[in-house]
């Protein structure tokens, strides 16, 4: 796999299929956690974290443990566990080593479980048959274009507080129409033509 | 002789009459009261992803029903023997195996529809509807009452999704449960788009909280 194609993932996982404004990955903490950019920056940084190290053990799992034994079908059940104790196992990593980082994403790592975008990526990296380093590479653009819809999501909602929305549209409407206009932007990116 | 008659007719109804209330309320509330997707908002990454047009909808609805089911029947019947720490570990093992199955169920019977729900059958597992209906409702009753709150839920989550669905099924393909509406119309083809989910989602829950106020003025 050479650098071309890295690329190709990368810029498809961050652009033009991004994972929550074009795949509808991740929906729940896009919504949940974007009311102030702060914590925007805390959740995304925790799920690039816990997206890169889980697409590398998952694949490593898959190639050296379902594949070899002829276990794909408990695929789904072996990722969830495996996303469950890696993040379980971070948490614990942080919170005795780099108390800081953990002081900062703390208090994200437990949601990130149920974030549908980390199973979600580990089982694109096996149905698209990406390499090891492909698959890392996806995992990591996969975060970095959450973190860049979360943040942008963040800014307009810090401004959007003080604007004079019509009431019934207060809150979650008014973020999804704007999820709205944001995904429409994103378009724009599907025509680019790379590789 | 008679008397004893009446008084067992009796116990009978006294224990009959709150049973059947409470059965109507555990299934009814599910379908639009504390409709999962509409009101509580859980569910938003399936909800947005398949709704395309109305039969995906149906189809994952159907699928989450039965995952829902299965799960809430297996941990009412174990919520005694699991140990609390470590309850939501197990919760997950359990949806996911059901997961698993209707992984199968759809690949084997259902080969259209499972290439075009695609990664949303096994992201089922991380659907908070069921972990939470496990951890809120089906670990503290009986099997019963969990049997009538999977059904009521799933057909919520269920009714969302077809509504969606068919919303934006009319608007952008011209077109319900794949039947063409009005011969030689330009459909809106953004509705089946990314942009036309959250719209539709968004312009939805407005109308739910204009109901809401004017309910409570």
């Amino acid at each position: 796999m050479n650098i071309g194609s890295l690329f190709i993932i990368a810029v498809s996982a961050i652009f033009i299929n991004n994972f929550v404004l074009m795949k509808f990955l991740g929906i729940c903490p896009f919504m949940g956690v974007s009311k102030k950019l702060d914590s925007a920056l805390g959740m995304g940084g925790a799920v690039i974290f816990v997206m890169t190290i889980a697409s590398a053990v998952t694949w490593l799992v898959q190639r050296y443990v379902l594949d070899k034994h002829g276990l794909d079908y408990l695929q789904t059940i072996v990722f969830i566990v495996v996303i469950a104790s890696l993040v379980q196992f971070i948490e614990m990593f942080l919170q005795k080593s780099i108390p800081d980082l953990y002081k900062a994403l703390g208090i994200f790592l437990p949601l990130i479980t149920t974030n549908c975008a980390i199973l979600g990526v580990t089982i694109m990296n096996i149905t698209e048959k990406y390499s090891f380093i492909g698959a890392v590479v996806n995992g990591l653009s996969a975060g970095i274009g959450f973190t860049l819809a979360l943040i942008m999501m963040a800014g307009i909602r810090e401004k959007l507080d003080l604007a004079d929305v019509p009431s019934a549209f207060k809150g979650v409407p008014i973020t999804f129409i704007t999820a709205s206009l944001m995904s429409l932007a994103f378009m724009g990116f599907s025509g680019m033509k790379i590789g | 002789m008679k008397k004893a008659f009446r008084t067992l007719c009796g116990e009978l109804k006294n224990w009959a009459v709150p049973v059947a209330k409470r059965s109507g309320k555990e299934f009814s509330k599910g379908l639009l009261k504390e409709n999962p997707t509409l009101v509580m908002l859980l569910g938003l990454c399936p909800t947005l992803a398949v709704t395309s047009s109305a039969e995906n909808g149906l189809g994952m609805g159907m699928a989450t029903l039965f995952v829902l089911l299965g799960s809430n029947v297996v941990i009412s019947l174990i919520k005694k023997a699991v140990p609390g720490k470590v309850r939501i570990p197990i919760f997950i093992v359990v949806i996911a195996t059901f997961v698993t199955i209707i992984q199968f169920v759809m690949a084997g019977y259902f080969p259209d529809l499972n290439r075009s729900l695609g990664l949303f059958i096994p992201l089922i597992v991380v659907n908070c509807i069921i972990l939470g209906r496990a951890e809120a409702f089906a670990s503290k009753n009986n099997i019963y009452y969990s049997v009538l709150d999977a059904i009521g839920m799933g057909l919520g989550f269920t009714l969302a999704l077809v509504l969606i669905g068919s919303l934006r099924e009319i608007l952008g393909a011209n077109k319900i449960f794949g039947v063409t509406l009005v011969p030689g119309y330009e459909p809106m083809g953004l509705f089946i788009l990314p942009p036309g989910a959250f719209l539709t989602m968004g312009i939805i829950i407005a109308l739910i909280n204009k109901l809401k106020q004017k309910k409570r003025s």
